[in-house]
């Protein structure tokens, strides 16, 4: 890792909105990422993804703190930065009237070199849009012509706030492959989301953020095995739940948590923590109303580092 | 008694608290009416006696005028100009005078039928009442030989109303475009995060901002053409100067206002704010700044005020070039005024502007 070149290197990034009282959105971030890894910022909404991300594109300045893209700075060389990132913003509204090739066409013509039009559309799959207006395309659509702006000037960091809120789980997918295409030509991916399945499926790492702090920062795997047992049980009984007290005794049960008003278990070794809750049940004379076993996710992740859900988190704008 | 809350009560409650949370809501309801009636009483302002202004012109030495002047001095109703050049036409035309009384020559036969020409505007009900009033005057003062009169009006091409109002319109139309044009649409764009969007490119802020006030100009191309090539089919309204001048005027009133606008779109972030801002910097031009009647109506105290305004040097440089062929050196005055403003929001607006 510390041979391949960074991409992005940020170092105690700070950025406090004024008002009364001061809104401090980033605390303090540090990131290096390498050329040709696809990064994620995970969290809430109000976390400071989006600052983080605004400032990294240039879009805004940091109160403090320092930051180098590809090695150059914001302030001293913004042009020659902008001709090789890519940008997709939580949201834009491009112009109704104009067509998908007129909108990536306007946008080419902002960068010196980059994909012809044609080469951007078909990289986002949306050649038999070319001539519908924007004002006529589906939400996911609109989305991958947003993508298709960003890739047109050929960028080596590829930018997207939240690319898949919002969207129906088949747009989503249509999405995810945009990007791993981008990513296996071996460019770099910086994106936000606080969906933990699309960060597991597209990132090598993320950084996991919360009240403008990085808390936990890795691949997705690593983060899920600090969890210490990678399955989760999920037990419904009628009637009041049991203890905690009672199901954290038994057999490889390494925690449990409250989630939406039921219990999760984390569970090193499913095949013995099944039977022994099954025999607490029968003893306790409780009755199951449900039992469901899963793998571990980000979420679980993030559930136990903070206590809170992802989407639990609307205190701030983000 | 109960104090149960009434939902008539409490909503009208919470919609008035909510309208006095608004100022801009309390300028537009309570502020700008009191605003426009002001302007407009102070420019047709009721003077003490149903005031007439009458331009005496007369043609060489005569006594005649002599009299009639002393005779309306005495009415009281009358302001007399008395005036031995040509700018009566003007004056007329741009209506700051209600009629022009011309007595005849001394060269005439001293028989009392050479007649006495009285010019009028008979689009204007002041001048139809000046003219009723001066004959009365003149029928009391010479009892039963009235003298003969001659009703005039100014007919020809340039010195009518219309001519006018015309440059008048011309002047809203590029003030309108620019402002909105401009204005409103960055403000647009940035709502929609479309400036931010473009700012993530390598795309150059003097392209982008250059782009938005050309266009601008193309489409107030076919508009301008529309109204002159429109009344000049319709009325016979024409340019006395050269087409060259009128071009150069009306780039210049694009410039200026395109700076206004942009000037006033530079912090705006919402399309309310915008529309709100646009409207307060145009409203008071309409009114002051000799659209539909001469800006001259107002007081004197005001007039260095009103020479300021974009919109009167633009008014007076395109009349100026289309009513008196003057040429772009001659109109030195509104020309710099048009630079000035456009040149100063300019430099304001590319240093606050916020993407």
């Amino acid at each position: 890792m510390k041979s391949s070149p960074l991409a992005i290197r940020c170092h105690q990034l700070t950025k406090t909105y004024p008002g009364k009282p001061p809104v401090e959105a980033v605390r303090g971030i540090d990131l290096e990422i390498p050329v040709g890894e696809c990064f994620g910022l995970l969290g809430p909404n109000g976390a400071g993804k989006t600052s983080t991300m605004e400032i990294l594109e240039g879009l805004s300045t940091a109160t403090s703190g320092d930051v180098e893209i590809l090695g150059q700075r914001w302030g001293e060389a913004d042009r020659s930065i902008r001709e090789r990132i890519g940008v997709s913003l939580q949201e834009t509204n491009l112009t109704d009237k104009l067509t998908v090739g007129e909108i990536v066409r306007l946008f080419r013509s902002f960068f010196a070199r980059g994909l012809t039009v044609e080469q951007a559309i078909c990289q986002v799959a949306l050649q038999e849009k070319e001539h519908t207006r924007f004002g006529k395309l589906s939400g996911g659509q609109k989305q991958r012509l947003a993508i298709a702006c960003a890739l047109v000037g050929d960028p080596e960091i590829l930018f997207l706030d939240e690319p898949t809120t919002g969207l129906d789980p088949q747009s989503r997918r249509q999405l995810w492959e945009v990007i791993s295409g981008f990513k296996s030509a071996g460019r770099t991916v910086v994106l936000t989301t606080h969906y933990m399945d699309e960060a597991e499926r597209l990132c090598d790492r993320v950084a996991i953020v919360d009240q403008g702090q990085v808390i936990a920062l890795g691949s997705p795997r690593q983060l899920i095995s600090q969890l210490g047992s990678e399955h989760v049980l999920e037990p419904t009984w009628q009637g009041p739940l049991p203890p905690e007290s009672e199901l954290a005794r038994l057999p490889s049960v390494t925690k449990v948590w409250h989630e939406d008003g039921r219990l999760a278990l984390s569970v090193a070794e499913p095949h013995r923590a099944l039977p022994a809750l099954l025999d607490y049940t029968r003893q306790s004379q409780r009755e199951l109303s449900s039992l469901t076993t899963r793998h571990a996710t980000l979420e679980d992740v993030f559930v136990t580092l903070t206590g809170r859900h992802l989407r639990d988190g609307a205190q701030s704008a983000s | 008694m109960s104090h149960r809350l009434t939902p008539l009560i409490e909503l009208t409650r919470a919609r008035i608290k909510e309208f006095f949370r608004e100022p801009a809501a309390i300028f537009w309801v309570y502020g700008f009416p009191l605003i426009m009636a002001i302007s407009l009483g102070i420019a047709f302002r009721e003077r003490p006696k149903t005031q007439i202004t009458v331009d005496l012109v007369p043609r060489g030495e005569e006594s005649a005028a002599d009299d009639l002047r002393e005779a309306l001095a005495a009415d009281g109703r009358f302001t007399v100009q008395v005036l031995s050049d040509d700018s009566w036409r003007r004056r007329l035309r741009d209506g700051k005078t209600d009629l022009v009384i011309r007595p005849p020559s001394p060269d005439s036969p001293k028989d009392s039928t050479s007649p006495w020409e009285l010019w009028q505007e008979p689009r204007r009900a002041e001048s139809l009442f000046a003219r009723q009033a001066v004959e009365n005057v003149l029928l009391k003062q010479r009892g039963a030989t009235p003298p003969p009169l001659q009703d005039h009006e100014l007919s020809e091409a340039g010195s009518r109303y219309i001519d006018f109002l015309v440059p008048g319109l011309l002047g809203i139309n590029l003030m309108g475009g620019g402002l909105f044009g401009v204005g409103f649409v960055l403000v647009d764009m940035r709502v929609k995060k479309l400036l931010k969007r473009f700012l993530a490119t390598p795309l150059r802020h003097r392209d982008f901002l250059m782009s938005v006030i050309l266009s601008r100009l193309l489409f107030m191309l076919p508009e301008i053409c529309a109204l002159l090539g429109l009344s000049w089919l319709l009325f016979g309204v024409g340019i006395q100067g050269s087409v060259l001048s009128l071009i150069g005027v009306i780039l210049l009133g694009g410039f200026a206002f395109a700076g206004l606008g942009l000037l006033i779109a530079s912090r705006a972030t919402t399309l309310e704010t915008a529309s709100g801002l646009l409207n307060l910097v145009m409203l008071p031009m309409y009114v002051l700044s000799g659209v539909f009647f001469s800006s001259e109506r107002f007081p004197a105290t005001l007039q260095p005020f009103i020479r300021l305004l974009p919109l009167t040097a633009l008014n007076d440089a395109l009349r100026g070039v289309m009513l008196e062929g003057l040429s772009l050196g001659d109109l030195w005055r509104p020309v710099v005024t048009l630079i000035g403003w456009g040149a100063v929001s300019f430099a304001i607006a590319l240093r606050i502007f916020r993407w």
